[in-house]
């Protein structure tokens, strides 16, 4: 097939970025969306224009590496990652618009890659469970019911791409917060460090620069993990104790 | 991963008689001296362990305040060394070239995790881990390794369970566990299709506890480019901020290694994208041995290349292989047909016509290479990559019929949603294709038992050392090692290197430094000067159809030399004219990809020449001149019970100087006896 392509360039966080047009032609409806555009990027290597820069790393949906977007949509038209979107959710002649992620704690580093690293501060915030190596009592000593047990690795397959930050009008990332505060609030080995953990991650996020939560839903719908909407109730309702208990 | 059988194991001792006294390799490779020494303590297998550790010394706390610590990557192997590290109160430098430790590519392993719990109660121990590991291994790897790690297994579970890893569960609420890798017992801790996800972020989250604490620093978007041997030991590295484009230059008491595999020499794997062999090809460079390069593992439950553009291969899990039949059209002008109409008399179920015993579930690598046969004599299917068919059929129509879809989708749903997303076809109307892919590689750096590298001061860990497979991993097992060195092993073994320190500081004008610093400087240079005409994927992609063709799932002595004189070819030919456009001063991607491939170029080498020398069959290893009159993988212990141990001797060519040589360390098995597999 026939695209055109409207890509985002920029040469570094400081530069001006603008978008500029491109066109491709024999486009296979099996490519990934990133393999079109490895196809595009040999083409301008050729001809002597600098490659576009853009994120990925597994291809296989899994690292959060990638992230784009695409005609206004993270990750696209599918619910997935953009690795994993292929061409033929696409049609001969269409126009594609492809942008990085926007959202002010990701500063766009050059052309479609962006700088996540705010994500990591949150998990230094308090995003963990504090066992040092070889203090762990035998993996039996606590059940943990099924059902907690699979709510947590529900919400545990965040794979943090920040797809829930770029699509929020607010760029909040309480989706990918709540997550986590789920995750390990659904354990009981969570338990211990639970009213600081979202004390001081609320916190961070804040910090960060991130918006709050204004309910809109855009964070799940682009969730290429379909994390529910419902850890950003359990996110508030854990902060409202903690804070009653007086952190 | 595997969901192969057990193997019927027959002793034959007699096997390698015939074989012919034979040196393939000579020519290209220099003979060097034996290892001896690998720092193993002697003894009963299940006290060495606890040996060492007593023996380890031990720096005293207030001291470790001034011992520090580089670890290069942050997967399983090395964000768990990191934050193990800097729990115990070191200064603890973690680099990676992802945007977040998260990234690393164990993030992507499905399947599970191995211990030996024996929660089922079904006979599971220690023993009978080490003892399968060895035999999956096919007698290539050092029994006192395999048992710790078997050993230390069990500490991992708990370890992670605490972390907050959301393992799959009972009703009960206790761990449930799956049967792999073709054992008779259940061992392997799951969760989901996510094991590898779960386990990388548990230890994420442990390294960034340590970087809230203080003890860790984490530098994201940076390449090690070389390392720094000051007065014989490993003292730092040169890296490359992937964004500003600065080589910075930082030192420590010791550097670990944990930079993964090297199987994207292959171009197409189902390595990450990123994945290369930089870090510990560049520790070669300067003294590292490299063992055992030629032993690969391919997996023969991935997803079809579809065509010339194809980035990356993807795999599904081979318990498909339990329910599926595997299947080509007897005759190659079906090829193209919809293979709903060919009928049953046309197919050919040919694992279930050669191994009639096992069948579908022969081990991985028969699997491959029958996929291979099939594909080359003109019976593939699919569409044609570059005149070939390269595909064979997977087939549940008749475990559908059996079972009913509903029993399909519960077991394989995920597996059948990922296919259809990538291909495009429904795999519960049309049956899958699948072809092998590279997967894992089992060799690596060359490591003592304290996973120690041959350079003081220098640690592996991960699927960087070759320490545990030997020829061939079982499934479940990658990770196992990957938080068995991190966590445990590691942590007790740096420690008695670390008592001797802190080291004299290392002036930033000391010679040895100024040398590696130029030394990167060079090559940037030389990449942003030749001003060629191709691009860098281009001759990676001619590489990795190189390795594949003639070092893949089968190699011979013939093909073996042909493909060194391609790559050197290839390689003088990149470069001279090899385009890389931009600055090194920014972010920029085909710079980073040029300095991977030029180590794949000289990695790809000396693995056809570790092949080449390997003139036998084991594990991942397939020489077409050592097989039974069956068509069967041929050990030959007599002469290649060794670990091929490489020493860097200059740029390779045909010059006497760029000739590697070769240290051979030979294996010996005072605890499991050596058999000779057999499937028919």
């Amino acid at each position: 097939m026939k695209l055109t392509l409207k890509i985002w360039r920029q040469a570094d966080t400081a530069s001006d970025g603008a978008m500029h047009t491109y066109e491709v032609d024999e486009i296979s409806e099996d490519m990934s969306f990133l393999e079109m555009l490895d196809v595009l990027n040999e083409r301008l290597n050729s001809e002597g224009e600098e490659p576009i820069a853009f994120d990925s790393d597994c291809r296989e949906g899994i690292c959060g590496m990638c992230g784009l977007m695409i005609n206004g949509e993270a990750h696209g038209p599918q619910v997935t990652t953009t690795c994993q979107l292929h061409m033929r959710s696409f049609s001969d002649g269409e126009t594609i618009t492809i942008e990085p992620w926007r959202a002010d704690p990701f500063p766009v580093l050059k052309d479609l890659c962006v700088d996540r690293s705010a994500f990591d501060r949150m998990i230094q915030s308090g995003g963990y469970i504090s066992v040092n190596t070889g203090a762990a009592p035998d993996a039996h000593a606590t059940p943990v019911p099924k059902d907690n047990a699979d709510r947590a690795f529900d919400v545990a397959t965040c794979i943090g791409c920040g797809a829930c930050v770029a699509a929020c009008p607010n760029g909040s990332a309480s989706l990918f917060l709540g997550a986590k505060i789920t995750h390990l609030g659904e354990l009981p080995q969570g338990q211990a460090e639970r009213d600081s953990r979202v004390v001081n991650m609320v916190a961070q996020h804040d910090h960060e620069g991130f918006g709050g939560c204004t309910n809109i839903g855009e964070c799940t719908a682009a969730c290429p993990k379909e994390i529910p909407l419902d850890v950003i109730s359990q996110l508030n309702k854990d902060l409202r104790h903690a804070i009653r208990r007086g952190y | 991963m595997t969901d192969m059988p057990d193997t019927t194991f027959t002793s034959d001792p007699s096997h390698h008689q015939d074989t012919q006294e034979t040196d393939d390799a000579a020519g290209y490779y220099t003979p060097g001296d034996p290892i001896a020494e690998t720092k193993a303590p002697g003894g009963p297998i299940e006290e060495r362990w606890g040996t060492r550790q007593f023996e380890a010394r031990i720096a005293n706390p207030a001291n470790r305040r001034r011992l520090s610590v580089i670890v290069v990557g942050t997967g399983l192997a090395g964000a768990s060394a990191a934050a193990t590290l800097g729990e115990a109160g070191y200064v603890v430098k973690s680099f990676c070239y992802q945007d977040s430790p998260r990234r690393a590519h164990s993030i992507a392993a499905q399947g599970g995790i191995n211990a030996a719990k024996n929660y089922k109660g079904d006979g599971d121990s220690v023993y009978r881990l080490f003892y399968d590991t060895i035999k999956g291994g096919d007698y290539r790897s050092r029994e006192s390794n395999v048992y710790r790690l078997a050993e230390v297994s069990v500490n991992i579970i708990d370890q992670c369970v605490a972390q907050g890893v959301p393992f799959a569960r009972e009703y009960g609420g206790l761990l449930d566990n799956r049967s792999f890798g073709g054992v008779q017992v259940s061992r392997t801790f799951y969760a989901r299709g996510q094991t590898g996800q779960q386990l990388l972020i548990g230890a994420y989250q442990a390294l960034e506890r340590q970087v809230a604490a203080g003890t860790v620093r984490t530098y994201t978007r940076h390449e090690m480019l070389e390392l720094i041997v000051v007065d014989g030991r490993a003292r730092g590295i040169i890296v490359r901020d992937l964004v500003t484009g600065e080589i910075e230059t930082y030192f420590a008491d010791v550097v670990v290694l944990a930079s993964g595999g090297y199987g994207n020499v292959f171009f197409l794997s189902t390595n990450a994208m990123g994945s290369n062999v930089t870090a510990t090809w560049r520790a070669h460079r300067k003294g590292a041995f490299m063992a055992n390069p030629c032993y690969t593992q391919i997996h023969p439950t991935c997803i079809p290349v579809s065509g010339a553009h194809q980035s990356k291969l993807t795999l599904m899990s081979e318990s498909l292989r339990n329910d599926g039949r595997i299947w080509v059209p007897k005759d190659a002008k079906d090829a193209d047909k919809d293979p709903r109409d060919i009928p049953e008399e046309d197919r050919d179920y040919y694992l279930e016509r050669i191994y009639p015993s096992f069948g579908n579930l022969v081990p991985r690598d028969i699997a491959s290479r029958q996929a291979k046969n099939m594909c080359d004599e003109g019976r593939g299917v699919g569409p044609e990559v570059d005149g070939v068919r390269r595909g064979v059929y997977l087939d549940f129509a008749e475990a559908m019929e059996r079972l009913g879809r509903k029993a399909i989708e519960d077991k394989y749903g995920n597996l059948f949603d990922m296919y259809a997303q990538i291909t495009g076809e429904d795999p519960y109307e049309v049956p899958m294709r699948i072809y092998p892919a590279v997967h894992y590689v089992m060799g690596g750096l060359w490591v003592d038992y304290d996973l120690q590298g041959s350079i003081p001061g220098l640690f592996v860990t991960g699927e960087a050392n070759f320490s545990d497979h030997g020829a061939n991993r079982l499934g479940a097992s990658a990770l196992m090692q990957g938080l068995a060195d991190g966590y445990f092993v590691l942590p007790n073994t740096i420690r008695d290197y670390l008592a001797e320190g802190p080291f004299d500081k290392v002036p930033e004008d000391h010679p040895a430094v100024v040398e590696a610093q130029q030394s990167v400087r060079d090559r940037i240079d030389r990449f942003m000067n030749t001003k060629g005409t191709r691009s860098v994927d281009s001759y990676h992609r001619e590489l990795g159809n190189i390795m594949w063709e003639y070092c893949g799932m089968e190699r011979s002595e013939d093909g073996l030399k042909k493909a060194i004189d391609l790559i050197r070819g290839l390689r003088d030919d990149f470069w001279r004219n090899v385009k890389v456009l931009g600055t090194s001063e920014s972010l920029n991607q085909s710079l980073e990809r040029a300095g991977r491939v030029a180590d794949f170029f000289e990695l790809g080498e000396l693995m056809c020449i570790d092949a080449l020398n390997r003139r036998e069959s084991c594990g991942g290893h397939f020489r077409a001149e050592s097989q039974t009159e069956d068509g069967e993988a041929l050990r030959h212990d007599d002469q290649y019970a060794y670990v091929a141990a490489w020493e860097w001797a200059g740029e390779p060519g045909s010059q006497e100087m760029g000739k590697p040589i070769l240290h051979k360390e030979q294996l010996t098995y005072e605890f499991v006896e050596m058999k000779q597999r057999s499937y028919k």
